[in-house]
């Protein structure tokens, strides 16, 4: 069912097989001069030695990779432990992010299929809808945000005035405004590429299916949503990784107390630690984890796949 | 769609040659965004005939950071706090200014002449200068407000709503000097004491914001907050009740300078540009601008008189000793980044 | 195939409605903040003292007004430059991904093209400015242009590969059958039918750039300020209702182009 003839997922197809080369061509230039060169720089820089504020000494170094797995006290010269502090900042990166995406989806995907079934005419206005508020600076979003989540401020009110709540609820500096937040600054990633993949969904499917007697619900676990799979992949892709690095969201919303991933790679460049390799070893760690996941994902789709036929 | 790109691309076209139209006659100068009035840079262009291109940083160590990955060479002059021009001098970022090549050298205040991080100003002249110390609502909070314990050990009445700068510099610094010890320490148990301190501290402390250091004490979301004082200036016009305080301990104080950066392609007309700035009529009009003290002879009969009576500019006869922020070897600030990783890990 | 009138029960999911107003109420919400407040007579940002134009006036006839207009001006050109060219080069990286057989650097071509989003955009940042100066390229315009392509080909990619996947090869392999050229079918056929796509990549790519900090704050050079550099660079002395009036304004100008683009679509149909 899932495969059906929606050409679910995977299916590659050959029409411009001779001309693959020459459509590849111009991302792969482009991106290998000014991503892969830049991050293989950064490789390499994870690998040297730190030069006090900023920069690198051209002399190979595991001192970035040391600092990152091992806890040597604040002078640095106890016998070494395990270093929790980095993993314990990513492990809490990767859960907001985690729930920043998981409230984008539940949020973003029944606003996508709405728009993709309104009339098509007015689904390019719904799709404008969406993307105007994002002309406005992120900053200056993020800003106006707090001030609505403020003790005092309009959201608090609303609820006190309404009797839902008897005393403001604390929101800024939580866990919970660093998610909104982060919600707030992705949410069209997530909205715009499922809306793009059931814009082309063949409804007839759905139509069989309720023939069949299976249940909205059902329908829409069992051949919805395969076939529009690839559209909330990609949105969840385009939500998570870029809320992995954010860190605007977390330091005006979340009050900056913990480093997230994004501020404490932010830091040894652009802050008082200076300690570049030690900020390129942070990322490439970050890297191979979200690429390790990214294959994970890739193997068990193509897993199922094969077992499916 | 293809009109409109056809527009784009002559536009950014035009403003491309714009740029490379004034190859000579320029000065390159890496600053703050607004931090400068308009009307002083063409003053200074009607003057000189020389172009100002300005480039803006965000942080004293993004521009280090800038300039580090290959920037310098392509700016004349920039405008680094007090701690980054010792840190940019032994990075050997600038230039020296040899006696005599500036005309108004003279005119530097004394205070401001032999400083710590450049003495005998020989690669730097005064910009603006203020303090750095933290408000406190006064209609919240009506015990004394003079003294670190507000940030570092408070009144229960306090705690939870005190936001700090989210600056490693400007947040270790007063915790030295909360503890009377030095801010580049190599005592181990002081060191400790530190970390204690800072850990104990960080529980009382509901956020980190340099941003919105102001806003957050104009709306009432913080009782006490670190803050500039020419920011605290606009907090008290904006919330009456606030009040800066100049702690018996001490507080911070801090100088923004003008170097001249090593390899400028406009040498000449940079120091032009530093002995205008050097004009007490001209830094005049920066610190009616900004808000800030100046470091020069003269400037003050062109300055607003209510800069001169600001609560936030003078300090009560109790206060603590101002400080600058100090630059640590190598060894010490590996200790001091750790203090600070425990503080917000 | 759409029998819409027939199929609207199996369409309409119970409750999609209500999440879609919520969600444009949150997405709403602040920006109402923002427009409020550019009204504001004080300076704060939080506190309300009266209805003025003060800042408006600030924003046309201050001192900085001239700083601000050119800003928001470089920030849309390299916008819809960069959103242009990276939506093109995704809708043929796309084509070629998914259109052109399994081939073995597959895997390895899309890891390349997610890596601008895999990287924290300040390791980006740096190392794109190291790589800059390294081979002697000055920075200005054409560098902030680059970098800004770069990062936006993930964000236009996915929506477009995405959309195609939807699309059975059928329409373009009867076109091929009717003797029709390899490009005629993929300029006839697939390109329309990849419409919501290609649009949806293009706004991302649009809004990514329009709002990047970062890396234009790193390549940019000397003399070239866009309007987040622009704001960001400001926060030193505060932020001030000056930015929330320039924000209004532009929120005003994509309401006006898309009314406009509205009212031409429909023109289009009635035609």
């Amino acid at each position: 069912m899932a495969g059906g003839t929606q050409g679910s997922g995977d299916a590659v197809s050959h029409t411009y097989e001779n001309a693959r080369t020459w459509l590849l061509m111009p991302s792969w230039v482009v991106l290998t001069f000014l991503a892969l060169i830049p991050v293989i720089l950064m490789l390499v820089y994870s690998f040297l030695t730190k030069e006090f504020r900023g920069g690198v000494i051209w002399d190979f170094s595991l001192a970035a990779y040391d600092q990152f797995f091992f806890d040597r006290g604040l002078f640095g010269d106890d016998p070494p432990t395990f270093e929790w502090t980095y993993i314990t900042i990513f492990w809490r990166s990767i859960w907001q992010a985690g729930a920043a995406t998981l409230l984008s989806l539940l949020i973003g995907f029944p606003t996508a299929y709405f728009i993709a079934t309104r009339p098509a005419h007015s689904r390019a206005i719904w799709v404008f809808l969406i993307t105007i508020p994002y002309w406005v600076n992120l900053l200056i979003r993020t800003v106006s945000m707090k001030f609505l989540l403020r003790d005092q401020g309009p959201l608090n009110d609303t609820l006190m005035g309404l009797g839902i709540i008897d005393a403001p609820l604390t929101l800024v500096n939580t866990n919970f405004a660093v998610q909104l937040g982060l919600f707030y600054s992705y949410l069209p990633f997530m909205v715009l590429p499922i809306y793009a993949a059931v814009e082309r969904y063949n409804f007839s499917l759905s139509e069989a299916a309720a023939d069949l007697y299976a249940s909205k619900f059902v329908t829409l676990r069992r051949v919805l949503l395969p076939a529009v799979k690839p559209g909330v992949v990609g949105g969840c892709i385009l939500v998570f990784v870029p809320s992995l690095g954010s860190f605007l969201a977390p330091d005006l919303l979340g009050g900056a107390k913990n480093y997230m991933i994004g501020s404490l790679i932010e830091e040894q460049f652009k802050g008082n630690a200076g300690n570049w390799p030690f900020g390129a070893a942070a990322s490439m760690i970050l890297l191979s984890m979200v690429l390790i996941v990214l294959i994970i994902f890739a193997r068990s789709q193509a897993h199922r796949e094969k077992g499916a036929k | 769609m293809k009109n409109i790109l056809k527009t784009a691309t002559a536009a950014s076209i035009l403003a491309m040659t714009a740029s490379m139209a004034s190859a000579d006659g320029k000065v390159v100068v890496y600053h703050w965004f607004e931090y400068m009035p308009q009307e002083l840079i063409e003053k200074f262009e009607a003057e000189t005939g020389i172009e100002v291109v300005m480039d803006t940083y965000d942080s004293n160590e993004a521009m280090l950071a800038s300039l580090k990955a290959g920037g310098i060479g392509t700016y004349d002059v920039s405008v680094p706090g007090d701690y980054m021009v010792e840190i940019m001098t032994n990075e050997g970022l600038v230039d020296t200014i040899a006696d005599g090549e500036l005309a108004n050298k003279g005119n530097i205040a004394d205070d401001w002449l032999n400083v710590s991080y450049d003495h005998g100003r020989k690669h730097s002249i005064p910009y603006q200068w203020g303090s750095t110390s933290f408000m406190v609502d006064t209609a919240e909070y009506t015990g004394n407000i003079d003294t670190t314990d507000i940030l570092f050990s408070p009144p229960a009445e306090l705690s939870g709503k005190i936001n700090m700068l989210d600056s490693q510099g400007e947040v270790l610094a007063m915790a030295a000097l909360h503890l009377g010890i030095p801010q580049c320490s190599t005592d181990r148990d002081q060191l400790k004491a530190l970390n204690a301190l800072l850990q104990e501290a960080k529980t009382h402390w509901s956020s980190f914001n340099s941003d919105t250091s102001k806003d957050v004490l104009v709306s009432g979301d913080a009782v006490v907050g670190q803050i500039y004082d020419g920011f605290g200036a606009k907090a008290r016009a904006e919330r009456s009740t606030l009040k800066y305080a100049f702690p018996t301990q001490g507080y911070v104080v801090w100088m923004d300078n003008v170097v001249l950066l090593k390899d400028a392609p406009n040498r000449e007309n940079a120091l032009k540009f530093m002995d205008f700035l050097l004009e007490p009529e001209n830094i005049a009009a920066v610190s009616n601008f900004a808000r800030y003290g100046s470091g020069i002879t003269g400037a003050e009969q062109f300055m607003d008189p209510e800069l001169a009576t600001l609560a936030e500019a003078n300090p009560p006869a109790t206060a603590g000793a101002g400080a600058f922020i100090q630059v640590c070897d190598e060894a010490t600030q590996a200790v001091y980044d750790q203090i600070w990783t425990n503080v917000k890990k | 195939m759409f029998k819409s009138s027939q199929t609207h029960d199996v369409r309409s999911y119970l409750g999609f409605k209500t999440v879609t107003i919520l969600c444009l109420i949150i997405l709403y919400t602040p920006l109402l903040v923002v427009t409020v407040y550019s009204f504001n007579a004080s300076k704060s940002i939080t506190v309300w003292e009266g209805f003025s134009l003060r800042w408006y006036a600030d924003v046309f006839v201050g001192p900085e007004s001239a700083k601000f207009k050119l800003a928001a001006w470089n920030s849309f050109v390299i916008a819809i430059i960069a959103a242009t060219v990276s939506t093109v080069i995704a809708t043929l990286a796309a084509t070629g991904m998914i259109r052109a057989g399994k081939f073995k650097l597959r895997p390895l071509s899309f890891g390349l093209i997610s890596l601008p989003i895999m990287v924290p955009e300040i390791v980006l940042a740096v190392a794109t400015l190291i790589f800059f100066n390294s081979i002697g390229f000055q920075r200005g315009f054409a560098t902030i242009i680059l970098a800004h392509i770069t990062f936006c080909i993930p964000f236009a990619y996915l929506p477009i590969s995405a959309r195609m996947q939807g699309i059975e090869n059928t329409f373009e392999e009867a076109a091929l059958d009717l003797y029709a050229s390899k490009k005629l079918a993929f300029s006839r056929i697939l390109l329309p039918l990849m419409g919501p796509g290609i649009i949806s990549g293009f706004l991302l790519a649009f809004i990514v750039s329009l709002d990047d900090f970062i890396i234009t704050n790193f390549v940019k050079g000397a003399g070239v300020e866009t309007l987040p550099t622009a704001i960001f660079g400001a926060v030193k002395q505060g932020i001030k209702p000056n930015i929330m009036a320039i924000s209004t304004m532009l929120l005003m100008v994509s309401v006006v182009m898309v009314t406009i683009s509205y009212f031409i679509s429909k023109s289009d149909k009635t035609n």
